[in-house]
């Protein structure tokens, strides 16, 4: 298994045949350098794949992860991050800002640009700060960081945007370039640092730190309105529970410019994980009881939740041996993301693969304003695309991974494992085998 | 039994194995003598990552009373600030050879993360708002015997019996171990509250709730008082400590109305004019300090069932080293 940075490859040809496309009709997919072309121009000697069996599916796009680069280069870099987005078929992810220094000027965000273009795997973007620091309290520099490097997105992930006049500001500075603001809607007074575990029997139980629903959900409320108000675009970053699906739901139909995300993890894992107290499950916000999961996946399918973000967050071994309420918050996604959505979503039959290729290319890429990733796989295309085997599964080794990182929370189980080639503006970025 | 981490994954056998030897071991604190030598050579470390006088004594005089060799190490401060990780601090410490590690944490779940991380035997003495299971072992000893010396029967025990557990319950780790270990034993428990110190998904708890203490105190063979920290009132838990105390002190009107043969218990340390007035902390019905002696005799016998091998036998000398020591 190899994994190629973009700056060391060439653009390949390639043509897989026979392969089904999201909508189920099946032919050849022709890889003419950085863009796809007509199979019947394809030369004879061509190197080929077989497609058959496999589904092909535009370039997956990440609105969600962090890189820990520049400031925590033992935890993950932007080299073995993209490498790890490679490997889970993505060929665009969004860098989240709160790296040290922070991503809250245009030298920060051009130098992520800058690194990810040199040693990436995939195409970088960074997102950029909402507020100075993360403090939440002076506008960072949105319209430099957009001019230097086009980002739209901006974001405090990892804190809320909790002042409302801070968050109507945002809204509207933004609105000049089409701007959005990606809220992690946690509210600090609710839910403060020592909020680790769904407030709920378990959290009464073990005697941890209660996350109530309403600390995410009051805040979605609040800022939809502010959206309203403004006309801005809105996102919600990694909902967690079915409240937050009811605001975003009647949001959407009085036409308030919003949309969501959800994780894998929220897709599939639940509260009880955190019985024997093991960190790896520890997560911002935390792991839901089994009716929001079930809540989740309804409102993937039926579009509530525009879009799959992992909330990739890679920590070192020595964050996470803590105990639970200090240890780092937040787990791996990029290797498991599609595996999980295919378990949790395609297998159920909640989602198609045309579903799939929305919610994790085509709508993030238009979250983010990207003309060449989310793109249909044909003729004339950018050629940015995974090739899925749908069938094929393995039980999950942490130790398995592009990732610098460990805190995987699927060790062990037993889940599709279906990426089987990334190709990135016509680099081959991953193939199995 | 390989750690003992809270009263929930104890059986109810061991539970009564534990509580039967400590009737035994507490003949020791009668002797001129305290020391029996069931646990020469084996090591204990008490490891507080919390400040605790009365708990960390009293493992210590069991480990000591018991011929263990007994060291104290206080690491306080989170590990994230020192640098170093919970499961460095409990590598390096097992490393040494230690049998077993008496963890007080004021994180919940850390003595259960501990004993991922090590071979000997870890014993939780008190994690956060999770778990104090020594507590409540010494809760249900003192019961027992309370109970046995109200009815004159030496085979009572908690069948039947009322427990009322009043207070800060949300962040005490002192009423979750009691809950998981009374009404396994027999007790019925009603905990009391304003609903801003209930847990979440109490209703759940095998027990019964109140708002009203007044309403419930009747009912009680034991009243159990919990400590509350002034410094909730700053989180909006309640108003003022005379509004808290009105409504859930054991104040000396509620004293003088409870019914002959309720026993007043506190884990300690008491906040005297606050959950407890001084009046019901020294009548003749407080077992406060019954309770503190019970602590170590427990404490042995958990420590014993722990290192001494077959928890289901009988130390094979419980007589002492001196003659001075004869049994009573």
């Amino acid at each position: 298994m190899t994994v190629t940075p973009l700056g060391a490859s060439v653009p390949a040809r390639l043509l897989i045949t026979g392969v089904a496309r999201p909508d189920g009709s099946v032919g050849d997919v022709y890889v003419d350098g950085p863009v796809l072309a007509d199979p019947a121009g394809a030369p004879a000697d061509v190197d080929r794949v077989d497609g058959t069996g496999l589904v092909v599916l535009p370039g997956l796009v990440d609105p969600h992860v962090h890189l820990r680069q520049p400031g925590r280069e033992d935890a993950e870099t932007i080299r073995t991050g993209t490498a790890a987005a490679a490997r889970g078929g993505f060929t665009a992810v969004q860098a989240m800002a709160n790296t040290t220094p922070v991503t809250d000027t245009a030298e920060i965000a051009a130098e992520v640009v800058r690194i990810a273009a040199a040693e990436g795997a995939c195409r970088v973007i960074p997102c950029g700060a909402v507020t100075k620091g993360l403090a939440g309290e002076q506008l960072a520099e949105l319209g430099l960081i957009h001019r230097a490097t086009g980002t739209r997105c901006f974001s405090d992930d990892g804190a809320c945007v909790a002042d409302p006049q801070v968050m109507r500001r945002a809204l509207e500075y933004v609105r000049p370039f089409d701007g959005v603001i990606a809220q992690h809607a946690q509210d600090p007074s609710l839910a403060g640092p020592d909020a680790c575990c769904h407030e709920g029997d378990l959290s009464g139980r073990l005697g941890l730190g209660g996350w109530p629903i309403a600390a995410e959900s009051s805040v979605v409320a609040r800022d939809v309105e502010l959206a309203a108000l403004t006309g801005s675009r809105y996102h919600v970053c990694h909902v967690s529970a079915a409240d937050t699906l009811d605001v975003i739901r009647a949001a959407k139909a009085r036409g308030v410019r919003v949309s969501a995300e959800v994780t894998p993890h929220h897709l599939l894992l639940t509260t009880d994980l955190l019985t024997g107290y093991d960190t790896t499950y520890k997560v911002n916000p935390p792991l839901r009881p089994a009716e929001h999961l079930e809540a989740l996946r309804r409102a993937l399918a039926d579009g509530t939740i525009d879009m799959v973000g992992t909330d990739h967050a890679p920590h070192a071994a020595q964050d996470k041996d803590h105990p639970f309420v200090d240890a780092r918050p937040g787990m791996t996604g990029l290797e498991q993301a599609l595996a999980v959505v295919i378990e949790t979503m395609v297998a159920p039959g909640l989602l198609d693969w045309a579903g799939v290729a929305d919610r994790m290319s085509y709508a993030p890429a238009a979250l983010l304003g990207l003309d060449d990733q989310g793109r249909p796989v044909a003729p004339g295309e950018p050629a940015n695309l995974v090739l899925v085997d749908p069938r094929a599964r393995r039980v999950v080794d942490p130790a398995d991974t592009a990732s610098l990182a460990r805190n995987n929370p699927y060790a062990g189980r037993d889940l599709p494992d279906p990426v089987r080639l990334t190709v990135c503006g016509g680099h081959v970025t991953y193939r199995r085998g | 039994m390989r750690h003992l981490l809270s009263t929930g994954e104890l059986s109810r056998e061991d539970a009564l194995s534990i509580l039967d030897l400590a009737e035994e071991m507490s003949m020791i604190r009668e002797r001129e003598i305290k020391k029996l030598p069931v646990l020469r050579g084996r090591t204990v470390v008490n490891l507080f990552f919390e400040d605790s006088t009365r708990t960390r004594s009293s493992f210590e005089l069991a480990g000591k009373w018991l011929s263990a060799d007994v060291i104290n190490v206080s690491a306080k401060g989170s590990s994230v600030s020192k640098g170093e990780t919970l499961r460095d601090t409990v590598r390096t410490l097992s490393a040494m050879g230690v049998d077993a590690l008496v963890i007080r944490h004021p994180a919940s779940g850390a003595p259960m993360q501990a004993a991922r991380w090590t071979t000997a035997r870890v014993v939780n003495a008190g994690d956060g708002t999770h778990a104090h299971p020594t507590q409540a072992l010494l809760d249900a000893f003192t019961m027992r015997r309370h109970v046995r010396a109200v009815t004159g029967d030496p085979e009572a025990d908690w069948q039947g019996r009322t427990v009322v557990i009043v207070g800060d319950i949300s962040h005490s780790r002192v009423a979750r171990s009691d809950v998981r270990l009374l009404p396994r034993l027999g007790a019925r428990v009603i905990l009391v509250a304003p609903p801003t110190l209930m847990p979440p998904g109490v209703d759940d708890w095998p027990v019964e709730t109140s708002w009203d203490l007044d309403a419930v105190l009747p009912e009680a063979d034991v009243v159990m008082m919990l400590r509350v920290q002034r410094e909730r009132m700053h989180g909006a838990y309640f108003p003022t400590p005379r509004e808290y105390t009105v409504g859930w002190g054991l104040t000396r009107e509620r004293l003088a109305a409870l019914r002959p043969g309720t026993a007043i218990f506190h884990p300690g340390p008491m906040n005297r004019g606050l959950e407890i007035s001084a009046d019901a902390a020294d009548a003749a019905s407080s077992r406060v300090l019954d309770q503190v002696a019970a602590g170590v005799a427990v404490r042995m016998s958990v420590l014993y069932h722990l290192l001494a091998g077959d928890p289901g036998t009988r130390p094979a000398d419980l007589r002492p080293t001196d003659p001075k020591g004869q049994l009573a």
